[in-house]
């Protein structure tokens, strides 16, 4: 049973491939981790050069401001608002459309993952022209009976609604991931026992659930914490805004970098608090040899209907309403007879399509082989430095993407030139970002998998580089393309990191309805971009999605 | 005993072995597709690396700009410069202050030539870092004192004057403010709009300062705080919900509400000026030259080509701002500057944003 150690243990001191003593994980993962963590790295260097450079009294009198901190605790709120809205709205979700005899359940799979594709602000605009206290949709529906205003969708109820109905996406698909990881015989076991639905669901899977409904909320949190559009359009004071202000404002990047390395503290504060929340040392993989039966498909008999109503009051509110007003803006010419503002476009259309999906999808390819040896360290060779990598590799994600973007600005310019505003650097960028979406969801499909299935196969005589091929790989596949997918749908519309750092002329969809919207109203030009990444976004979507039922 | 324990081992290995055996087919039927999936990956990749890599900077005919101005209003002029001037021009569009923040990132290293900013905050800033040369002094007098950098480090190509705009449907013409210390009383409760975060407000308020002085200009901000005004996040947003009839009035920039009216005739909305006050300011789209340029001559020669008479007409009629040279018709329905009577104020100063940033956070704006 020793053969594999002793063979890795004489001959050479490292052996790449092979694990060195028990428990020491294989160099290959080790290394492909390391270069991923200095590039975690490198926005807090940044933030700690610049922040030291501004100057102490304005830093803590901004900081000391009653006004911030209250900023501060207002985001906080908002932020657990969010992620309790997305949790309540994603796992019931996830288990209608992979536990139930729903009808139609591709259909609404893709369409609940869609959300994910909406730009905030385009959220933010559809709420707003749907639902605003004058002048929207429902408004003038209402006007008859008497209803002048609208009470205001502004603040805090505003923003907790569109961000957490446009990112609930994140928790679902790691709910899913782990719902189609479970092994059902322990639900069966439970039924037997006498347990109704009911029960099972609350005392069975639920619990096996956690982990996975812990990593996707820590995404849909920290991507509320550095979201600044949606605040922004809807007048909520969060403490983003505090830090955009010493950008565009006082031009101090220094303060601005004191500032965001206070973001980065909540960020981490988070990231312990989640951290604590897991169970560490629980197993969510069976311990029987039995084989993987498909999950027993649940009937929902007379809630068919409410489950129905449910779902589609999802895609009604994150998907109908914004691609209406999507669509009123692309009309909105010919509807009111107008001339039509044309926007110039230097790039052709396609071009710009093709931009968007080559850099989204060599991003999320990238990330995602990237986020795997990160994962499986965190989970087969848990230590404290492990540990910590995984929890790093969470901050750039925290972080707003102007940040990330100038700390990569600042380094490349300097010792990189040969990559700087060239797509590599960008491509890097997007790894910063979006890498942990993918070790969430590797993280865990792989804890559903029994350890004891790599230990047979290195008794069987594979080293650690074969096991992962053979054994870990496939079976993590799940989670490695919903990974994929969830840093494609995000890369898509991601902003101020492209508009640095991609090549001069290099025009994606987001920067596209970005310069129609910022500082001009070139409505129609923004809608089609949207209509666009909506469409680009659905059919990766339903191919991804039809791949995992095929393999499954 | 031992015989029939080793036959049971012997058979469960066997069982398994066959059991391992047909997992093993199925997974490497599946590796197989995997790793043409990888292969292309991998190609693909390897790809970007060598293509994306740059190892000379093939600059040198190439005018570089880093442009707040979005490529839907310059976009076909800078083309037409291309022909006219006869060399490359590139440009990276996107937000003045993150462009301006970009370009002081970037240093020495910065491959930028030439900053065209939406305010002369940024042109400022620029200026207050080191990184801008000066301009010669015959392309500088083209425009008015007023609309230029007394030490020539930058200059204004295009102006926009602020104003009030207001829904017609709600707002009577006897109801209009004749000046902005109006809107602090009790009749404009909750009627008017603003955008705290946005530069052009920024810059208005900058100017109320250096017309009015801190005090008082505090104490209007501090009165119209307390009336209930609308907030919103740039001037976009502020004319749209004027439109819709959320807000009545806003304080915004002239040449929104033509991108509106282009889609929708019946846009109900119109433009009051206020009258020799801050809110009827000036103020100026730039350039300025980077101390990165390569060849800046190149830079001078696009910074005339934008102060000619036919790239003003052009700004007049596409974009519907206020050319700066003199002898210029304004922008269609639009008032002449001369009528608007806009402040005294030089422009250069408005580039202390910091003061104005203090002022607005310890009025409870911001």
């Amino acid at each position: 049973m020793n053969k594999s150690f002793t063979k890795g243990s004489r001959g050479k001191l490292f052996n790449f491939f092979n694990v060195n003593r028990k428990g020491q994980p294989p160099l290959f993962l080790l290394l492909i981790a390391s270069i991923t963590a200095l590039g975690m790295i490198l926005p807090p260097v940044y933030l700690v050069l610049r922040a030291t450079q501004s100057g102490v009294d304005e830093f803590l009198s901004i900081l000391t401001r009653s006004r911030t901190l209250e900023t501060i605790f207002n985001t906080l709120s908002m932020v657990a608002g969010i992620t309790l809205l997305a949790v309540l709205v994603a796992v019931p979700l996830a288990f209608l459309t992979t536990r139930t005899d729903l009808p139609g359940k591709r259909f609404w799979l893709v369409a609940t993952t869609l959300p994910l594709a909406i730009p905030t602000y385009v959220g933010s605009f559809a709420l707003l022209a749907f639902a605003g206290p004058r002048g929207s949709v429902l408004q003038i529906i209402l006007e008859p009976l008497g209803v002048d205003r609208l009470p205001s969708v502004y603040g805090w109820f505003g923003v907790v609604i569109v961000i957490g109905l446009l990112t609930y996406p994140y928790i679902m698909l790691t709910v899913r991931a782990a719902l189609l990881g479970m092994n059902p015989s322990l639900e069966e076991a439970a039924r037997s026992l006498g347990y109704s639905q009911r029960q099972t669901f609350f005392r069975i899977t639920f619990p096996q659930l956690k982990p996975a409904i812990a990593s996707g909320s820590l995404l849909v949190a920290l991507y509320s914490i550095q979201d600044f559009g949606t605040p922004a359009m809807l007048r909520f004071d969060s403490f983003t805004r505090v830090i955009f202000t010493q950008y565009r404002a006082a031009f101090d990047r220094t303060l601005a970098a004191a500032l965001a390395l206070v973001l980065m503290l909540l960020v981490m504060g988070i990231l312990l608090l989640e951290f604590k929340l897991r169970r560490a040392g629980a197993t969510y993989y069976t311990t029987s040899s039995g084989a993987m039966k498909p999950p027993t498909i649940i009937p929902l008999g007379r809630w068919k209907w409410v489950a129905l109503l449910f779902v589609s009051l999802i895609v009604f509110l994150t998907l109908v309403i914004p691609v209406g007003v999507i669509l009123f803006w692309l009309f909105r010419s010919t509807l009111f007879g107008g001339v039509g503002y044309t926007s110039f476009q230097a790039v052709p259309l396609w071009e710009i399509v093709w931009n968007s999906i080559y850099a989204a999808g060599l991003g999320a390819l990238v990330a995602t082989i990237f986020a795997i040896p990160i994962a499986i360290l965190s989970v087969r060779f848990r230590n404290r430095f492990t540990t910590i990598l995984e929890r790093c590799s969470y901050i750039g994600f925290g972080t707003p993407g102007i940040v990330i973007a100038l700390a990569l600005v600042f380094f490349s310019s300097s010792y990189a030139q040969f990559i700087y505003q060239e797509m590599p650097m960008l491509v890097f960028a997007y790894l910063v970002l979006f890498l942990p979406q993918a070790v969430g969801t590797i993280r865990g499909s792989l804890l559903q998998v029994n350890p004891s299935l790599e230990e047979s196969a290195h008794s069987l005589g594979r080293n650690s580089w074969q096991t992962f091929r053979e054994i870990t790989l496939p079976l993590v596949r799940p989670g490695i393309i919903s990974g994929a997918m969830l840093i494609f749908l995000t890369a898509m519309k991601e902003l101020p990191a492209t508009l640095i750092l991609a090549p001069i002329g290099f025009k994606t969809l987001a920067t596209q309805i970005w310069q129609a919207t910022a500082e001009d109203a070139a409505f129609a030009t923004a809608a089609e971009a949207s209509l666009l990444i909506l469409m680009i976004s659905s059919v990766s979507t339903w191919i991804i999605l039809s791949q995992e039922k095929k393999a499954s | 005993m031992i015989i029939s324990i080793n036959s049971v081992a012997i058979s469960s290995q066997l069982s398994n072995k066959i059991t391992a055996n047909t997992r093993k087919k199925v997974q490497s039927i599946i590796m197989q597709r995997q790793y043409v999936i990888a292969g292309i990956s991998g190609v693909a990749l390897v790809g970007v690396m060598l293509g994306g890599c740059n190892p000379l900077q093939p600059e040198e005919d190439t005018l570089t700009i880093y442009s707040g101005r979005g490529e839907d209003l310059i976009g076909p002029l800078i083309q037409q410069a291309e022909e006219d001037l006869g060399f490359n021009i590139e440009v990276r569009y996107g937000d003045t202050a993150e462009l301006a923040t970009t370009i002081m990132e970037e240093g020495e290293n910065s491959p930028a030539d030439l900053f065209f900013g939406q305010d002369a905050g940024a042109l400022g800033a620029l200026k207050q870092e080191g990184r801008t040369v000066t301009i010669p002094s015959e392309i500088l007098n083209k425009v008015d004192s007023r609309f230029r950098d007394e030490d020539g480090q930058w200059m204004g190509i295009t102006g926009r004057s602020r104003v009030v705009a207001y829904n017609e449907n709600q707002v009577d013409e006897d109801e209009l403010p004749d000046s902005v210390w109006d809107l602090t009383s009790e009749e404009y409760r909750g009627r008017v709009g603003w955008a705290p975060t946005n530069g052009s407000f920024q810059a208005f308020v900058t100017a109320m300062r250096l017309v009015e002085g801190d005090e008082r200009t505090k104490q209007w901000l501090e009165d119209m705080n307390a009336n209930d005004p609308q907030v919103y996040s740039n001037n976009t947003t502020t004319v749209e919900a004027i439109g819709r009839g959320e807000v009545d009035m806003g304080l915004v920039n002239n040449y929104y509400l033509f991108r509106f009216l282009a889609d929708d005739p019946d846009f109900p909305v119109q433009h009051h000026y206020t009258r020799g006050d801050a809110a009827s300011m000036v103020n100026i789209a730039g350039v300025s030259v980077l101390d990165t340029a390569d060849d800046t001559s190149q830079a001078f020669e696009f910074i005339n080509y934008l102060v000619s008479e036919e790239s003003q007409t052009f700004f007049a009629a596409e974009t519907k701002e206020y050319p700066l040279i003199p002898g210029m018709e304004p922008p269609a329905d639009q008032l002449e500057l001369d009528e608007i009577d806009p402040p005294e104020i030089d422009l250069g100063n408005l580039e202390d944003l910091e003061g104005t940033l203090s002022l607005l956070q310890e009025a409870g704006v911001l």
